[in-house]
């Protein structure tokens, strides 16, 4: 029986198995939007702004490991969606973009809400397809959720005229196969790269291990974990791969690079091995990259080949999936000690301890965090926005298990903790979701608290409110000569108010003793809650490695004589 | 030109589908690569294009440009043939200022190259000329006093000499992938 373009592409995402979907309908795509109620299997959320839409798809593919699906309109829709796409893409994030395109005898002819959205998503893609006829709909779904969630994961956007949702009929054909002879992501990868590595790893005397997102995306943490036990040797996540290994396991030093804790990077620093996970040596993890890590040898696992010798030379390059590249590796590793490297990284720590918060009169956002921790013992999963509570979320939240800190980690869109939250939660209706949000992000992306009360979806919002973008105001205050011109922020709304005109209970916090209440309050009312921490405005994250420079010129904090 | 940067010669087998070109123009400005010349025509084998790439830089960049062309989804497979034996050729027009007096130099160079004169006008010449990109930069330079009024080179085409199909350090094509490519040929 032949159906509408709109039909077969409903049919190919339950194919998918796609339970979720989260959208905004306008002209181009509703055709799609007209038959959606005919397939209660698949929950459409509707948001406020397509921003919310492929970012609450992002949020759900990295608490589920499952591709996110998300849909807009044609023109304004889809461009809106272009932060989030860019976003996942740079996070490898496997998220699968259905966008309506003005019907094909108006293509190119500058038509109302025409763009190209194909063009303008080209290099924030992994790839794209503008569909022209109904019957390679089908195709071009599988192979989009197929290019997704594969090898290195990413965002793959599919364009679908109008016409070809609504008037154009064809048989509903499933394919039993992708035919995509120029893709094939690598497995395990080659005996000879293995045994290099393996070598490397056997002679190394100071080694650490850079856990990336790709431990998570491949989970790989059973592995890691073995590995790290095996032959002794700490860790140290990248911001994307924090939860790939327990924050309380002794082995973990913690995040390393511009924010992260200074033993960490100062053991980075003397190491003479890296066995780098998944990771891509980000410009903030190396800061001055000939300064970067002078002893080391590098072997690095990467299952994109591009990212081998691209930003720093690998001395063994492993080019396969890590949980693959591990189960090859492990029984070539043989058990250590490294009982002299173990005392150094302590001395390093103990020298420059990490945790430490201050006793203060004001209210800190590390004891909020610290508080938050306690109170969800590192069980909760923490969606942040950007910025110094970001930060201050990866340096003093703990957790336990993998895909619990989900965070905009190389775009840093400002505003992801609402919307990233919304879908987190809705991929995992079993945990508890915190928002970590800035008082800056949080006003990017708020007009979506309305989505969390229609669809009672229920997270937990703390806004960490210092009535200025402070990360930038920390900037200005180290580099440009505290000209904070343009950070602070005098005009923000009454928060708890804001909560309340959408109908959520909202509480507001500026003291230290009425932390753990206001948390355990939310914690116990069902559905969204938020709570406006003020915290001490003024308040620099540290450590820090100014951008650009390398671990000799890291600025620290001088231990506080009391302590929290 | 940094002193290690050198021309390196890629060979793209690529899908021939709408926006492949695109995709490919836009990584190279993305990541900031130089294209010195490119060429695309069909390959033996239909649905699938081949395209000639000289790029500039060093041994790392080129390294960087060949996985991130193969990286594409649409890109089949890509050499660099710069250090094999090959045959690369190129095609330009030139059209050159040819009076009464000049006609009988300008044609006794033609010859010497081998070239061909397409085209005779009162008072000009189209010269057609194949060959290696020197050749042709010779030949540009003797004509060059009488008045160049056109040139339209079509950048550098390349194919490994021998028995391989244009896959180095590698198998030549198995039966499988061959019989692959071919049915993508024929779908589309």
């Amino acid at each position: 029986m032949e159906i509408t373009g709109a039909e077969i592409v409903c049919e190919s995402l339950l194919k998918e198995g796609v339970d979720v979907m989260f959208g905004l309908p306008g002209g181009a795509v509703l055709p799609l939007y007209g038959v959606l109620s005919g397939y209660p299997g698949i929950r459409h959320v509707l948001v406020r702004h397509e921003q919310a839409a492929i970012m609450a798809a992002d949020g759900y593919a990295r608490a589920t490991g499952r591709v996110g699906v998300c849909t807009a309109t044609s023109g304004p829709g889809a461009t809106n969606l272009v932060t989030g796409i860019a976003g996942a893409m740079m996070d490898s994030i496997p998220v699968v973009i259905i966008t309506g395109q003005v019907p094909r005898a108006a293509i190119g002819r500058d038509a109302f809400q025409e763009t190209d959205v194909t063009g303008i998503t080209l290099p924030i893609t992994k790839h794209s397809y503008l569909v022209m006829q109904a019957e390679d709909i089908a195709p071009a779904i599988k192979e989009a959720f197929h290019i997704a969630r594969t090898g290195r994961p990413g965002p793959v956007l599919v364009d679908i005229p109008k016409d070809v949702l609504l008037d154009e009929r064809a048989e509903f054909v499933w394919p039993d196969q992708v035919n995509l002879p120029g893709y094939s992501p690598p497995g395990e990868a080659a005996p000879d790269q293995i045994a290099r590595a393996a070598e490397l790893i056997n002679q190394a005397q100071r080694p650490v291990i850079f856990a990336g997102h790709g431990v998570l995306i491949s989970h790989a943490y059973e592995e890691l974990a073995q590995l790290a036990e095996k032959a002794q040797i700490p860790v140290a996540p990248t911001l994307l791969g924090i939860g790939s290994f327990p924050t309380d396991h002794y082995l973990n030093m913690g995040m390393s690079g511009m924010h992260g804790w200074a033993h960490s990077s100062l053991a980075i620093d003397e190491a003479d091995l890296l066995i780098s996970l998944g990771m891509r040596f980000d410009d903030r993890i190396t800061g001055r990259i000939k300064d970067f890590a002078p002893n080391a040898k590098i072997v690095h696992v990467d299952v994109d080949p591009s990212e081998i010798d691209k930003n720093v030379r690998a001395t063994a390059p492993v080019v396969g999936n890590v949980k693959q590249v591990l189960r090859q590796l492990l029984p070539l590793v043989e058990s250590n000690v490294h009982m002299d490297w173990l005392r150094r990284v302590d001395a390093l720590r103990s020298e420059h301890p990490p945790m430490l918060i201050r006793q203060t009169d004001g209210l800190l956002p590390q004891f909020v965090l610290r508080s938050l921790t306690e109170a969800t013992q590192g069980r909760a999963i923490i969606v942040t926005g950007v910025g110094q509570h970001q930060m201050w979320a990866a340096q003093f939240c703990a957790f336990a298990e993998p895909n619990t800190l989900i965070t905009s980690g190389g775009l840093g869109s400002m505003g992801y903790e609402v919307p990233g939250a919304l879908g987190a939660k809705m991929g995992r209706p079993d945990k508890t979701v915190w928002s970590i949000a800035g008082d800056g992000g949080f006003q990017m992306t708020m007009c979506d608290l309305a989505t969390a009360v229609e669809n009672n979806i229920d997270v937990k919002f703390a806004i960490f409110n210092n009535g200025s973008l402070g990360m930038v105001h920390q900037w200005q205050d180290l580099f440009y000569d505290k000209d904070y011109f343009a950070t602070v922020y005098s005009g923000n709304p009454d928060f708890v108010k804001l909560a309340e005109a959408y109908g959520i209970p909202g509480v507001r916090v500026t003291a230290k003793d009425q932390v753990a209440g206001a948390i355990q309050q939310a914690m116990e009312t069902p559905g969204p809650a938020v709570i406006d921490f003020i915290v001490t405005p003024e308040e620099n994250v540290y450590p820090m490695i100014p951008a650009g420079e390398s671990v000799n010129e890291m600025m620290e904090e001088p231990i506080p004589e009391s302590i929290e | 030109m940094n002193p290690n940067e050198e021309h390196h010669t890629l060979v793209a087998l690529v899908e021939d589908r709408p926006g492949v070109l695109t995709r490919i123009a836009s990584m190279f400005r993305r990541r900031g690569f130089n294209i010195a010349s490119l060429a695309v025509g069909k390959s033996e084998q239909p649905g699938l294009s081949r395209m000639t790439f000289v790029v500039t830089g060093d041994e790392d960049t080129v390294s960087q440009v060949t996985k991130q062309l193969d990286k594409l989804i649409e890109v089949i497979r890509v050499s660099n043939i710069s250090s094999e034996e090959m045959v690369a050729r190129e095609l330009a027009l030139v059209k050159v200022r040819a009076t009464a007096d000049s006609r009988a130099e300008i044609i006794q160079i033609v010859n010497l190259f081998r070239a061909g004169i397409v085209d005779v006008g009162a008072q000009s010449m189209v010269i057609e000329v194949t060959g290696e990109e020197d050749k042709i930069s010779a030949l540009h330079d003797l004509l060059e006093p009488f008045g160049i009024i056109e040139m339209l080179r079509t950048g550098v085409v390349a194919m490994v000499r021998g028995q391989s199909n244009g896959r180095v350090n590698d198998d030549v094509g198995s039966a499988a992938e061959l019989t692959q490519l071919k049915t993508i040929g024929e779908k589309r």
